[in-house]
């Protein structure tokens, strides 16, 4: 028992990371029909800003955090709706998908190129120590994830459905050309939620270095993990996307210890083509209707 | 000229041209050159499979790296048992048909991303099935040694004599596909494309055009798989990991995606390019990566659509050019008519 609660708790802090990175993917798709293919490279990127800033700045970690996080802001929020999906929109979505995983290699060849191929030691946020929990032995870093992910989450939220600024980025998210007729700026809005997914970005990144190291081949399993877990979950849905990482989460870290740890990345795998055949809008998700 | 470069006599005349060229080849490419220029076929294959579901039914498939990867293990398993190459070269291709039929299934029930997503899952099962089941694949070791075929007599072995074989079936191969482009289950195809349902409400029998879209362009893959194997004749799982799946795609959409020699001009930008690029190393991604983004922005029909759309321009500019030549020609004629009809008149 006291094992099963260990497995949990941890798989509930990547599903966590998981669930962070997948509601950033879903808020691009809602309002801007882009598939980020190099949102797994996005959540690499934070983690080399900050090694970035350390070694050529000379600055402390905590400097470099907030450096990481405007650059972040700048490059993976203002710069790639700028320069990449802005020019691409009205090609389709096909158009698009292609060019984010040619982005996904070009953000993968310029670390490996212009860092290191190796992987990194990550300094935590918090120093990392062993609680005890009723016999399970807890790391004081799958708290603290689970803490700053519900933090970010609860804030999202609140800024979604609890302020007017929120709502009006659903209704561009709902439908753009209502929202323009009814005066919302929809531009700024879908402007927002680029924004929103590099602060949701850096954060999972800041999160998950420590635990994984930074290395340029990182982008690979979490972005995987991001579709799955948004698919999963619902893809019209932010609460689904939360729902799908946590329980990615935990399913992935428990089939490695029940099932078979060779496989644990396939069972994630038959779980997304399984929800995907029998309610392809996702556990919480609506269905769209299909247009002619 | 202009008329002439998109002319079929040109398209020809390019074509045995480059039949000529890859025939001579051989005499002045050293082995590794070889080797090269037969991977850009085989890789031209499988491009061509992908580009029969993708470019031409529109079903979006990520999986073409994991059935390149289920053909070559099933050759090589098959030849290194002993059973002779077209055998297993044929039931490769059945294989991956069988499979890719299959994966059909779920592009039935969805689209677009979420068929994505389904492929995409379905590559990296693969994968791990080749990875982790040792008795069947060797796991990561791969398999090693697999021998070239020797056909009523031919030994294939020498590296010249592999290439010729190699430029014999890829010709078979893109043969039959342009055969399918153009018989009416290529035109069912592109009517899929365009609107499934207008195709349906036309008669045309879509779930069975999908899923045999899926499965044409499946098995061609598997041969493409078939023939890599005794190419190369080591491997293992890695070299059929999703980013195969991924380079393939990038080739078709790269090269023009829903053109017939589209695959293998992407195929080229993979496989050649970075060869010839030597001087960039390893910063040949970067540029490569980049340079896909500007030619998705500027031209989402890839290259061949970059060039149909030059050629369109310079055409238009010569119709305009000519047109102008015309007019002023006209009106030297309108001057010179009224000129001879007031002599005309002067004269009466």
């Amino acid at each position: 028992m006291a094992a099963f609660i260990q497995l949990f708790v941890s798989g509930l802090a990547t599903g966590a990371i998981y669930a962070l990175v997948a509601v950033g993917f879903m808020l691009l798709w809602q309002t801007s029909q882009t598939i980020n293919f190099a949102q797994g490279e996005f959540v690499m990127i934070p983690a080399f800003f900050v090694l970035w800033a350390i070694k050529i700045l000379g600055v402390g970690f905590w400097p470099a955090v907030g450096i990481a996080v405007i650059a972040s802001l700048l490059i993976l929020g203002l710069l790639f709706k700028r320069a990449i999906v802005d020019p691409m929109l009205k090609h389709g979505v096909l158009p698009l998908v292609i060019s984010t995983i040619a982005l996904s290699i070009f953000l993968k060849e310029a670390v490996k190129d212009f860092y290191s191929s190796q992987a990194q030691p990550f300094q935590a946020m918090i120093p990392s120590e062993d609680l005890n929990l009723f016999g399970a032995v807890i790391s004081s870093q799958s708290i603290f994830i689970l803490l700053i992910a519900s933090g970010a989450v609860l804030g999202l939220n609140k800024l979604l459905n609890g302020t007017r600024l929120g709502r009006a980025m659903q209704a561009t998210a709902q439908n753009p050309s209502v929202a323009r007729i009814l005066g919302i700026p929809v531009e700024r809005m879908i402007m927002y939620t680029f924004l929103i997914n590099a602060l949701l970005v850096a954060l999972a990144s800041l999160m998950i270095s420590p635990i994984y190291l930074a290395k340029f081949t990182n982008g690979d399993t979490l972005g995987l993990a991001a579709f799955i877990a948004a698919i999963v979950g619902g893809f019209n849905q932010v609460r689904g996307a939360i729902v799908g990482g946590l329980i990615l989460g935990v399913i992935e870290n428990l089939a490695a210890a029940y099932i078979s740890a060779q496989y644990r990345g396939a069972i994630p795998l038959i779980l997304l083509i399984v929800v995907i055949l029998w309610r392809p809008q996702g556990l919480m998700g609506r269905a769209e209707e299909r247009t002619v | 000229m202009m008329d002439f470069l998109t002319s079929r006599a040109f398209k020809g005349r390019v074509f045995v041209l480059l039949m000529v060229g890859l025939i001579v080849l051989p005499f002045f490419l050293r082995p590794f050159g070889l080797l090269l220029v037969a991977m850009w076929m085989v890789h031209a294959v499988a491009a061509l499979g992908l580009n029969l579901t993708l470019g031409y039914a529109g079903q979006i498939s990520m999986a073409q790296g994991a059935f390149v990867g289920i053909g070559a293990y099933c050759t090589g398993l098959m030849t290194l048992a002993g059973v002779p190459y077209p055998i297993a070269f044929l039931c490769s291709g059945a294989l991956c048909f069988a499979i890719g039929w299959i994966l059909g299934y779920p592009a039935l029930r969805v689209q677009h991303h979420y068929l994505a997503f389904v492929t995409l899952a379905f590559s990296t099962l693969v994968f791990l099935v080749m990875r982790n089941e040792e008795w069947l694949t060797n796991g990561i070791y791969g398999l090693t040694d697999i021998p070239r075929p020797i056909l009523f007599g031919w030994n294939t072995g020498k590296a010249q004599d592999f290439y010729f074989f190699t430029l014999l079936m890829t010709s078979m191969l893109a043969f039959c596909v342009w055969w399918i482009i153009r018989s009416p289950w290529g035109r069912a195809f592109i009517a899929l494309r365009e609107n499934p349902v207008r195709a349906l409400s036309l008669g045309v029998d879509t779930r069975r055009y999908t899923l045999m879209a899926f499965a044409m362009g499946s098995s061609i893959g598997g041969f493409a798989g078939a023939l890599y194997a005794p190419l190369v004749q080591f491997f293992e799982p890695n070299s059929f990991s999703l980013t195969l799946s991924l380079k393939l795609l990038l080739m078709v959409i790269v090269g023009g995606s829903g053109t017939f020699f589209g695959p293998f001009i992407g195929a080229a930008t993979e496989v050649l390019l970075p060869e010839w690029l030597r001087i960039a190393q390893g910063y040949y991604l970067i540029i490569y990566a980049m340079l896909v983004m500007v030619l998705m922005m500027f031209c989402p029909t890839g290259i061949i659509g970059l060039g149909e759309r030059i050629i369109s321009h310079l055409r238009q500019k010569k119709i305009s050019s000519e047109r102008s030549a015309q007019a002023q020609a006209m009106g030297q004629d309108k001057v010179a008519q009224t000129k001879s009809d007031t002599q005309g008149g002067a004269g009466q």
